[in-house]
């Protein structure tokens, strides 16, 4: 195994190398099948990994020691668990999948190479960022995934609006760096160590609950909640659908956002240690599912749905690492994984029939146009609904279950996250239901066609492991690392899956009612609750909120220094000693004859002068010195 | 009877001095590089008085360096005044002060 880990790396960064470097002179084919292979090969590893991981393997292999100082060591070491295998096989697979769907979604596009390169480089940062057995590393992988974040969404750098978003998300993204950053000082400075199994080790050294630890969690916290979208660092993630759609795909299901959920995982033990901080952490997570459900209800942009539900699906995981139920948070990540990625290549496949129109309220008769498309993207809509036996069903019910099991405010994040399990099924039903266009709401001809078949089997693929995903004993597989799952008395299961089926169909029912049975009804209901529509539909005002506090105060500071400070105070001061030595230098130019004499007479004069006074000095004169 | 050392320091400061006069009132190039010269061989001749007086070789050996160095200046400086002289300047020490500010 200390051989294959390493290999899962250095394959996408073949790829990247590859790519960056000679990608331009390759024909496309090649370029494409680089970019995707490579994935595709440390998907291989990864399940090499796998095998000797279900034996009960572990690895912490420290490969090299990167730099040392004092007693800082940062070794570079990989640590592979059954966590970072569960990891690194949804990264892989699904990125995989999502690579091979880019070589038909791209193929038009100018920048082939350099999207696969920049592919690559996701996937490897996000590689590394699992694999790292040591914070430092851990942070490079993690402030990686945001400069290629950053170059992905600004991928069509010819558009504004992708520069705009990509400059969000790397400004968000930095503030969560410096989050993570601070949290490793106040780690080394309290334990003395970087890497996890020391820090595992030496945690309890610690007082629990203690201001130290509390504040290293809440801190990692920042870094989580910047990089998952979460609140209030959430605004970026909608914008970031600027970039190509695949982009959005490995964005929201294998890559970036589920980082924050593998750090509150990977650092359960500090969190178990850090009560007040997990249990932000679930509140966080709790609220933001509802909140960016909310706002998806009242969207139109198709990918902009989609990106609400991520946020609010990343806030279940949140909330299930929040309360501890660390193992139900990386089974819905896994289950998520396969919905969402299906959900968005579907989407894409969507966009692009209808030419680059994102607008739901324009599609419509696509069962006819893009039927497998279609039967996907129902499948993607139930499983993430919570369809009965779908993937989404289990891991879902097995968050609000954790939730709900648990007395106080945890008891109440629950009944939140249940009506969000309505409201999911409510908006991403909404969705299909004015996008796909079901029979009789629209009867059009217009001729709209399926997209090839390297674009379909990805998707095919991902929905049925958005159908069986929920089969896999994910509880028993992380095992090892959380503890076994709590035995739950079936009738309450059953009662509470029937609880959140129910809820369920009730969005969908409300889904149905409004937007396919009577769509005069919608109308009237928005006229209804026009200030409270305006409101979601305008995400709650937190873009105009975060502008008139952070952004307008800044840009009116930077004028006022600019257009004030700098000429006078900086220029003042610069100038000043420059005038000041020109008009004093003015007299003493004068000296400057250009007459050989007059120079020999001053050296002359100069030479007497020291004469005298080393005279002086040593006590020749009769006057005294020193 | 022997010389007492101080003579030939006397001898020399005299020397320098009139160096350094000529080099002063002097114009025509030529007549200041040969104060120059008078003026090393008189630092030369202090040297050696003390080397001698003090029964080291050290002050030699600094004589021989700056009759080197003397040298050495002389090839530099005259090749600049036959530049200058064939620049058409006039040959007036006064009236090379294209370095004035």
């Amino acid at each position: 195994m200390d051989t294959l880990a390493p290999l899962v790396l250095l394959a996408p960064l073949a790829g990247f190398l590859v790519n960056a470097l000679i990608g331009r002179q390759l024909p496309r084919r090649v370029v494409g099948w680089v970019g995707a292979g490579s994935v595709g090969l440390a998907f291989l590893f990864a399940l090499l990994i796998l095998a000797q991981v279900l034996q009960g393997q572990k690895l912490d292999q420290t490969y090299f020691t990167w730099w040392q100082s004092g007693d800082f060591n940062v070794p570079f070491n990989l640590y592979v668990d059954a966590l970072s295998t569960l990891m690194i096989l949804v990264i892989t697979g699904v990125g995989f999948l999502i690579h091979v769907y880019s070589i038909g979604y791209m193929e038009e596009d100018q920048g082939y190479s350099r999207f696969f390169a920049y592919m690559n480089l996701f996937v490897l940062s996000m590689l590394l960022l699992v694999l790292s057995g040591n914070l430092v590393w851990l942070i490079i992988g993690w402030a990686g995934v945001g400069l290629s974040s950053y170059l992905l969404i600004g991928f069509w750098f010819e558009r504004t609006s992708a520069v705009l978003a990509a400059r969000k998300a790397f400004v968000m993204n930095t503030i969560g760096d410096v989050g993570m950053i601070f949290a490793a000082f106040l780690i080394f400075l309290n334990l003395r160590v970087m890497d996890y199994t020391a820090i595992f080790g030496r945690v309890h050294q610690l007082p629990k609950g203690g201001m130290v630890i509390t504040a290293i969690c809440l801190l990692l916290l920042v870094g989580a909640v910047a990089k998952s979208a979460q609140l209030p660092l959430h605004t970026w993630l909608p914008d970031a659908m600027e970039g190509p759609t695949p982009v959005s795909a490995l964005i929201h299901a294998a890559t970036m956002v589920t980082a924050g959920v593998y750090l509150v995982a990977r650092m359960h033990l500090l969190y178990d240690w850090a009560p007040t901080a997990a249990a932000t952490v679930a509140v966080v997570g709790g609220v933001t599912a509802f909140f960016a459900a909310t706002i998806g209800t009242a969207q139109v942009d198709i990918k902009r749905i989609l990106a609400y539900s991520t946020m609010s699906q990343i806030g279940y995981m949140f909330l299930a690492v929040g309360i501890g139920a660390y193992a139900a948070g990386m089974f819905h990540f896994m289950t998520h994984a396969f919905f969402k990625a299906l959900l968005f290549m579907a989407a894409g496949n969507v966009i692009h029939a209808f030419h680059d129109d994102q607008d739901i309220r324009h599609m419509g008769n696509l069962r006819a146009g893009l039927p497998i498309t279609f039967w996907t993207f129902l499948v993607g809509t139930l499983s993430i609904s919570g369809f009965p036996l779908l993937a989404g069903f289990f891991s879902k019910d097995e968050i609000i279950r954790a939730a709900l099991n648990l007395a106080g405010s945890e008891f109440w994040l629950g009944v939140l996250a249940l009506i969000t399990a309505g409201l999911t099924a409510y908006y991403m039903f909404r969705l299909f239901f004015i996008a796909f266009g079901w029979e009789w709401l629209s009867r059009d001809d217009r001729h709209l066609h399926e997209a090839a078949p390297i674009q379909t089997v990805p998707i095919v693929i991902l929905a049925t492991g958005a159908v069986v995903a929920g089969y896999i004993p994910v509880s028993n597989f992380l095992s090892p690392i959380f503890g076994n799952p709590v035995e739950q008395n079936i009738a309450v299961v059953i009662g509470l899956a029937a609880l959140s089926v129910l809820v369920g169909l009730a969005g969908f029912g409300m889904a149905y009612l409004l937007h396919a049975r009577r769509p005069e009804l919608a109308v009237a209901w928005r006229t209804r609750l026009r200030p409270l529509h305006t409101l979601v539909e305008h995400k709650y005002f937190v873009d105009e909120l975060y502008d008139l506090v952070f952004v307008r105060p800044g840009l009116a500071l930077a004028r006022f220094l600019n257009d004030r400070i700098e000429p006078k105070v900086i220029d003042g001061a610069v100038n000043g000693v420059a005038d000041f030595f020109l008009v004093e230098a003015k007299e003493f130019r004068l000296i400057q004859t250009g007459r050989v004499r007059s120079y020999a007479l001053w050296t002359l004069g100069g030479a007497i002068g020291v004469v005298l006074v080393v005279a002086a000095f040593l006590g020749y004169l009769p006057v005294r010195l020193g | 009877m022997p010389v007492p050392a101080y003579t030939f320091l006397l001898l020399s400061g005299a020397l320098f001095t009139m160096g350094a006069i000529g080099f002063l009132v002097r114009r025509n190039p030529l007549v200041v590089f040969m104060c120059i010269e008078l003026m090393l061989n008189a630092v030369n001749l202090a040297f050696a008085a003390v080397s001698r007086y003090l029964n080291s070789l050290d002050g030699v050996v600094f004589a021989f360096l700056v009759i080197t160095v003397a040298a050495a200046e002389v090839v530099v400086g005259i090749a600049i005044i036959v530049q200058v002289y064939r620049a058409g300047r006039q040959m007036d020490v006064d009236g090379l002060d294209l370095m004035k500010e």
